[in-house]
């Protein structure tokens, strides 16, 4: 009779780090640092095995407050960062994060080959329309002819919707969530990290500092005559995101265009998962290449003897 | 009777496969146990514009190119006169002029050429390429589809030649065969009767006989490597453990990635070709954090790119990545396939701030062997970025090598945190620097904590690094300015002790590597002529000394190989006891000069320099050296050369 060590149960407070917080009192950084921390107790992974990374911004200060390995890297590369450790060592979970300029202004290039490339890894973008920690220029998510507070003039340029760029990029879990609803966002945090896949989460947030358009009040309805959240969620509505074949082709087109189609909603705004196919990964492709990445991960495989005598003697 | 020791070029339209005529022609050669050098020179162009590959063969070593050619092989007329006729702003002249009295030219008849009347010193041989191509092909059966065989031109090039020079046809076969494997291997056969009836027209319509060069096999044949220089750095890539290597494709870096994709599979390499350069540095950091050595290859404007990344890499002191940069003519796109060395200054220098990393700048392929080894040690010994600095010349010559071996062959991984080993740092002998009342731990000295940092203040400055996943070994890092644990400070007493801590390295770094790794002083201790050069004009400069003290002419040569941190002392001991310096560099501005006037004091104002894209030779190389013994020019002059007459 095997005896087998009883399983810890790690709870939120195992993933809080006792570093002092900087953000703005009200950030929406607070809810979805709380919605990470949930998300990983409900999937009870050792803070051990877990790797944070981040961009820059206020966002990119999120894996300080965290207990796990935190990665706070270049403004918009952190994808590029994640993809390299999470290739090498596929036993440790890898959630990347940044803000809405870091990942579709300066690393938009990132962000659409992440996609394509499919590496199994979640990566939740704080989006608030605003650069904060710059003081509250528009940032690629503003539409055009917004003007937050801390703009001198209009935003001329128009907005770009994430979520369709994420469907044609070729993302296979693409959800949005809101970060003054942790426990919500916690749900789709945790499916993101389940998911075999590249898993995109755009979270909307509020930045109480410099972005008076889009606030607690405007997301609950506030100033709205029937006082009704300018939010709904797709599950509640009976949206099915999900490809259940996928090899069939027709269905996977048919979700995307209505994860499309959902993304253009403006009032109320559509939170929850819009798309999810469980399609080959890139680490899948890895294995078909390098057999031996089946057995062990990259980092544990002995790469220190290797016979090169046969790769020198073709050249005699 | 000019025996064993030649010049053959063959040129002709981009696409025309000339390579795989030079390859086979110096692999012969070189399974022949005679000496080669071969450099091929080519447009940033798939197909149609001028390539031509240049083979040189000796019986004692050669490391570089001499300007006359013996035999000229021709696929097209451009090959002869340039482009002249098509160009409004010719971009060369042909190869006839370069042709050495007594010599040959090799041409297809069909392209049209009548030999000039003032050439009457070199042999004329025209040969019909395509109707032997033809009859190879009817002993098949497939004699009307010639003209889908163009490609053949090249082994018919090849077999003309051999009848020439009266090489033992059987040894071209072999390697021929050699080439086409398994299911290619009718395509092998095809190739070798091309080459057979080749031989033989030339054989039946030419005096041979008379044709004053002459290759024989050297009985004393030792078994030696013939490689090109991406694969001589790849092949240390694997012998060193990388197990990670990035790219995004650049001329003249992107052999090298492609040879270690096809190795994938039974090295257990992991290549990731990338969305840009941008994604290969962070992708290859991320991974050296994870624990593994990881690497990337680029040329200039790929580089251009990574910059941001190596600062990153420098200040989370991440062990690596090792960065392979292939030097070729600047500035912005400049010259995508031709030699310069001109990126020096700029891999000296490449990101904001200040930060410490290794430049080393390997002069042959021996040393390019060793250096990209050592460099992944360096890169997880000190945790920071290792830039390697070849160039289009190392990267693409296909040359012999005696003996592919390493001085320094150990694995050195660096401190590790491996969890259950872990004890306290001071239990290590690895003292805590005192940091405001605090060690580096942050805890007040004696308190005899057992707390892993990532970022302690050890007294040499380096901390043990953790590899994400192992228990116990938890730490952040960030790009921001940090404390021991790795979170963000702007403090200015953390400020100042991470600075020192980073930078210290350098010293470290000049005293663990050998200094026979750091530079070199070639030829005599005293000489009236002191060279001073780096990377890959160090086979010429060697050749041409070679034939100066031949003629009792005294020339030593200063290699300086470790560029960063720069060996200064040793340097200037060696300028000052100079009688008379001169500098040899492949860039405009004289770039190594820049770095040893800042470095030593010493300026040396007598430069001789060329950036036209096209490496040294051998014979300019012999000119500006013997003009500096002759005490002139004055030895205050700048000279720039090109190689076009």
């Amino acid at each position: 009779m095997s005896v087998e060590a009883p399983v810890k149960k790690f709870t939120i407070k195992d993933y809080k780090s006792d570093l002092h917080n900087d953000w703005c009192p009200g950030c929406g950084d607070f809810g979805i640092l709380t919605g990470i921390q949930m998300a990983l107790a409900q999937l009870n992974l050792d803070p051990d095995k877990v790797a944070v990374f981040s961009g820059i911004g206020c966002s990119g200060k999120t894996p300080h407050y965290v207990k796990a390995y935190g990665f706070h890297t270049l403004h918009g590369r952190v994808l590029p960062v994640a993809t390299g450790a999470r290739l090498v060592n596929s036993d440790v979970t890898v959630i990347a994060l940044g803000g809405d300029g870091d990942g579709y202004g300066i690393g938009a290039g990132y962000f659409v080959n992440s996609g394509r490339r499919n590496v199994d890894m979640a990566y939740l973008v704080h989006n608030n329309s605003v650069y904060g920690l710059t003081k509250g220029q528009a940032s690629p998510t503003l539409s055009k002819g917004k003007k937050t507070k801390s703009m001198p003039e209009q935003a001329i340029q128009d907005g770009i919707n994430p979520i369709a760029m994420a469907v044609a990029a070729g993302y296979t879990f693409i959800a949005r969530g809101y970060a003054l609803e942790p426990k919500h966002l916690a749900g789709i945090i945790a499916r993101a990290i389940e998911h075999k896949g590249a898993a995109l989460v755009d979270v909307l947030q509020t930045c109480p500092t410099y972005n008076d358009l889009y606030t607690k009040e405007w997301y609950d309805g506030a100033d709205l005559p029937e006082k009704r959240s300018r939010l709904y969620k797709l599950e509640e509505r009976g949206f099915d995101p999900v490809v259940h074949d996928v090899t069939d082709e027709q269905e996977i087109v048919a979700k995307k265009a209505a994860a499309v189609v959902k993304s253009y909603e403006k009032e109320p705004i559509p939170i929850g998962i819009y798309y999810q196919a469980e399609l080959p990964t890139y680490e899948d492709a890895l294995r078909q290449r390098i057999p031996t990445l089946a057995e062990k991960p990259l980092v544990d495989i002995d790469v220190f003897h290797r016979d090169i005598d046969a790769l020198l003697e073709v050249m005699r | 009777m000019q025996k064993n020791r030649l010049t053959w070029m063959i040129g002709g339209p981009q696409g025309s496969g000339i390579n795989a005529s030079a390859e086979v022609f110096a692999k012969a050669c070189s399974r022949a146990g005679l000496r080669v050098y071969a450099n091929i020179e080519y447009h940033s162009n798939i197909m149609g514009k001028h390539s031509f590959y240049r083979v040189r063969v000796g019986d004692e070593d050669v490391r570089s190119y001499q300007e006359k050619v013996d035999i000229l092989v021709a696929l097209d007329h451009e090959t002869l006169v340039g482009d002249g006729d098509h160009r409004r702003w010719p971009t060369h002249y042909g190869h006839l002029h370069e042709i050495d009295s007594g010599g040959g030219v090799i041409f297809d008849s069909e392209i049209g050429y009548e030999p000039p009347a003032d050439r009457s010193d070199i042999r004329f041989h025209p040969v019909p390429f395509m109707e032997i191509i033809k009859s190879a092909l009817d002993e098949v059966g497939k004699g009307e589809q010639a003209r889908r065989y163009e490609i053949l031109k090249n082994t018919v090039a090849l077999g003309a030649t051999l009848a020439l020079c009266e090489y033992p046809f059987d040894l071209v076969a072999e390697v021929i065969i050699g080439q086409f494997k398994g299911k290619r291997s009718e395509i092998g056969q095809l190739n070798v009767r091309a080459a057979k009836l080749a031989f033989e027209h030339v054989h039946d319509h030419f005096d041979c006989a008379a044709f004053p060069y002459r290759l024989q096999p050297n009985p004393d044949r030792k078994p030696r490597i013939l490689a090109k220089g991406y694969e001589i750095i790849a092949i240390a890539k694997l012998r060193a453990g990388c197990a990670f290597q990035t790219y995004y494709p650049i001329s003249p870096a992107t052999d090298e990635s492609v040879y270690l994709e096809r190795h994938q599979r039974d090295q257990d390499l992991l290549v990731v070709q990338c969305e840009d350069e941008i994604s290969s540095i962070n992708m290859a950091v991320g991974a050296a954090h994870m624990g593994v050595r990881s690497s990337t290859a680029t040329s200039g404007p790929g580089f251009a790119l990574m910059v941001e990344g190596i600062g990153f890499s420098a200040i989370t002191e991440a062990p690596g990545p090792v960065i392979t940069m292939y030097q070729r003519g600047g500035p912005s796109t400049g010259l995508p396939t031709r030699q310069e060395q001109g990126d020096l200054q700029f891999v000296l220098h490449p990101a904001q701030g200040d930060f410490p990393h290794v430049v080393i700048a390997p002069g042959d392929l021996r040393e390019c062997y060793q250096d990209v080894f050592s460099a992944f040690n360096w890169a997880e010994q000190f945790q920071l970025p290792v830039i390697v600095l070849p160039d289009k010349k190392l990267a693409a010559i296909y040359t012999t090598i005696d003996k592919l071996e390493l001085k320094y062959d150990a694995i050195e991984r660096g401190e590790r945190f491996t969890g259950s080993e872990w004890t306290p740092y001071g239990a290590k002998g690895n003292d805590l620097v005192e940091q405001d009342g605090h060690t580096g731990d942050g805890h007040k000295p004696g308190e005899g904590v057992n707390e892993y940092l990532r970022y302690a203040l050890t007294e040499d400055g380096i901390s043990p690094r953790s590899r994400p996943g192992t228990p116990g070994g938890r730490f952040w890092s960030t790009s921001d300015e940090h404390d021991p644990d790795g979170h963000i400070t702007e403090g200015v007493e953390m400020r100042i002790a991470m600075m020192h801590k980073r930078m210290g390295k350098l010293e470290l770094i000049a005293k663990a590597i050998p200094k026979d790794q750091q530079l070199a002083l070639h030829g005599p201790a005293k000489a009236d002529l002191t060279v001073v050069a780096w990377g890959s004009t160090k086979g010429t400069i060697l050749d041409a000394m070679r034939i100066l003290e031949a003629h009792a002419r005294s020339v030593n040569f200063l290699q300086c190989r470790l560029m960063r941190p720069f060996p200064a002392a040793d340097v200037e001991a060696i300028l000052r006891k100079a009688k008379r310096l001169v500098l040899i560099e492949e860039n405009y501005s004289g770039q190594l000069g820049s770095l040893i006037a800042e470095q030593t004091g010493v300026r040396i104002a007598d430069r001789v320099l060329k950036f036209d894209g096209r490496p040294f030779s051998e014979d300019e190389m012999v000119a500006a050296l013997r003009e500096r013994l002759d005490g002139k020019p004055e030895p205050k002059t700048e000279v720039v050369m090109t190689h076009v007459r």
